[in-house]
């Protein structure tokens, strides 16, 4: 199992790389920071911007030099820098917003926020997905499987932003009618709070509420059919018929021989249900007004910042393949066929 | 003889009429109830966004003679915004934007993911490894990401056709993978094996043996694939990356109605977001209907 994990650790590396080679390539190819900054400094001053001012900027931002070289020094900082790039020593290059705007201070202040609320809503919408499927196979062509079933396309077709903001306003109008703050609209945590990681959680918890919900229903509408169609197929097999007529106890076959088994189809689905909730969390954050990591990435993309936005692909490039892991040591445990040597 | 055999065979054709393989696929597909309404909402849709703007009198361009926050009425049904736009003439614009993007996308990635699974799953070996781990890294990649810098990115003002390039060329890879897990089983039978002794050339078997085989899986996805796009349409263009004023889009529409989803202006944030819903349903359904009336081993009796 450990060398398991470790060979796919190793794995991970090469498919990284070609995705930061990928993105930082469109990314920078695609912008042109210097040159904004240029005619914004014009636009302000209404005189031509020195050479010596452009030249600088771009020797801050490293756009003196080509985009291998640039992608080179981002991924190692080997060479003549400012001391302020290269990921593999631990700095992600300078943000355009200038130097008291470091990205690595502002990922690792916001990743934690972000996480938070990817990780909840992911387990959620599993949770949600394998009861509603589950339910929706035991009871086929009920009321209750075509209403679950009629549910799972209605949110399917719901774009999450509109949702987030209908849940948003709904909340605002709960709140208003029962005269409370059960459920906060705005921000990821009281402002200015300041505690051990337990307190910070705790008074995080009546903000997580809503934007959690939000994605649950996003995302999980799409495993729960997957889950629906092979609990069903699980449920007319042999062995599910032959553990009934040894038998076993109804709830017994369900949970210990059909379910097990019908998990296997929905480990796949984990690691997309992860991507599905970071890629959500960009909208609800911006949503809810939460200074996270979806909401930088929006930032960044708007202010061409190339280096904040390889920073981005890069932390959800490794929380999605830490996810395709997890679901892959899932298969072991849940297959006893797949043993990891 | 001839006296005798000619009425059997007549009796014969009034019982088992013969049947083409498409007469099948849509009698199957008739039956599917959900799908065949969903069908006929999506052509209404279709039609409102196409056909509409030459049936209603505004358009959707601010006018001085619009009443500024009107609610629903007769003269406007839809009411009007703030700027005092048509929220009918504004909705079959935005419906239109967000449809073209959407069948172009459709289309787009369709071919493309089609061709790049069909090829992966014919080559095998190194061909398919190569392909494969690009598609793993195209799974890496945050999709909004990567096509919201691109979008942002256009200096110009970002037009529907924008979107849509953008989209599909970022959108294809689940139909990649479901054609090559498909064409990997094809590959195997005789009849590419005749093909290829007969002297077909790779592309002429992937083109003419392999993706028609897979053609049900491939309609089926590029339906889905519609409600993939309208919806990564909307949401880009709600986070302000994708098609921009003047021009109108569904996303843009609900995120210019921002708050108001329980105040009195609640028909601008309802509306588009039906709108989307309505389609993206639609398409869902269709696409249900499709899997089950293109299925082979599809029998008429429901499991």
């Amino acid at each position: 199992m450990v060398v398991f994990i470790i060979r796919r650790t190793l794995m991970m590396i090469p498919v990284l790389l070609g995705a930061t080679i990928l993105c930082f390539a469109l990314v920078d190819l695609s912008n042109d920071p210097v040159q904004d900054r240029v005619f914004e400094i014009e636009q302000s001053t209404g005189e031509p911007v020195p050479q010596s001012t452009i030249d600088a900027l771009e020797a801050s931002w490293y756009y003196d030099r080509s985009v291998p070289e640039r992608y080179w020094i981002w991924l190692t900082g080997l060479g003549d820098t400012n001391d302020d790039i290269g990921l593999l020593q631990g700095k992600w290059g300078p943000s355009i917003e200038g130097s008291a705007m470091d990205i690595g201070t502002e990922i690792s202040s916001r990743f934690w926020i972000t996480l938070r609320l990817v990780l909840f809503a992911t387990i959620a919408s599993i949770g949600i997905a394998i009861l509603a499927g589950v339910v929706s196979a035991v009871k086929q062509y009920s009321r209750t499987d075509y209403t679950l079933t009629f549910l799972g396309f209605l949110f399917l077709a719901m774009p999450i932003f509109w949702l987030g903001s209908l849940f948003k306003e709904g909340a605002v109008q709960l709140n208003k009618i029962l005269g409370s703050t059960v459920f906060q609209t705005y921000g990821s945590g009281t402002t200015g709070f300041q505690g051990n990681g337990w307190a910070v959680f705790v008074d995080s918890l009546p903000y997580l509420i809503v934007p959690t919900l939000v994605l649950m229903l996003g995302g999980y509408a799409a495993i729960s059919r997957y889950q629906r169609a092979s609990m069903l197929e699980v449920m007319n097999s042999d062995y599910v018929r032959l553990a009934r007529a040894k038998g076993v106890r109804n709830g017994t076959v369900m949970r210990r021989h059909a379910l097990r088994t019908a998990l296997i189809p929905v480990a796949t689905f984990a690691p997309l249900a992860l991507s599905g909730a970071m890629g959500g969390a960009m909208v609800t954050e911006s949503i809810f007004g939460w200074r996270g990591l979806g909401v930088y990435s929006l930032d960044a993309i708007n202010a061409g910042d190339t280096f904040a936005v390889m920073a981005y692909v890069l932390i959800s490039g490794v929380v999605v393949l830490i996810g395709v892991l997890i679901s892959d040591i899932l298969y072991g445990v849940l297959d006893p066929r797949i043993r990891y040597e | 003889m001839s006296n005798t055999a000619a009425p059997r065979l007549d009796a014969e054709a009034i019982t088992s009429k013969e049947r083409g393989q498409w007469e099948l696929v849509f009698r199957r597909f008739f039956r599917h109830r959900a799908a065949v309404v969903s069908l006929v909402i999506f052509v209404v849709v279709v039609l409102f966004a196409y056909v509409g703007p030459f049936l209603w009198k505004w358009d959707y361009k601010i006018h001085s003679e619009i009443p500024s926050w009107a609610a629903p009425s007769l003269a406007h049904p839809f009411g009007t915004d703030k700027a005092g736009r048509d929220m009918l003439g504004a909705m079959m614009q935005a419906t239109k934007q967000s449809l073209n993007v959407a069948l172009v996308v459709a289309i787009g990635s369709t071919v493309i993911g089609a061709l790049y699974g069909a090829v992966a799953g014919f080559y095998r070996g190194w061909v398919d490894s190569v392909l494969m781990r690009f598609l793993d890294i195209m799974f890496v990649i945050p999709f909004l990401v990567i096509t919201g810098a691109l979008a942002g990115a256009i200096d110009t003002s970002v037009r529907w056709y924008h979107m849509a390039i953008i989209l599909a060329v970022f959108g294809w890879t689940s139909i990649a993978r479901a054609v090559r897990a498909e064409v990997l089983s094809l590959r195997e039978k005789e009849f590419i094996e005749a093909a290829r002794s007969a002297g077909g050339s790779d592309w002429h078997i992937i083109t003419k043996h392999l993706i028609p085989n897979t053609m049900s899986v491939i309609i089926v996805s590029a339906t889905l694939q519609i409600a993939f796009a309208i919806l990564s349409e909307t949401t880009l263009s709600f986070l302000g990356l994708g098609i921009q004023s003047p021009d109108t889009s569904l996303g843009l529409l609900i995120d210019a109605a921002g708050a108001s989803a329980f105040n009195e202006h609640w028909y601008l944030f309802y509306i588009p977001g039906v709108m989307i819903i309505l389609i993206a349903l639609t398409i869902n359904f269709i696409g249900d209907g499709m899997r089950d009336a293109m299925d082979p081993r599809q029998t008429m009796v429901r499991r």
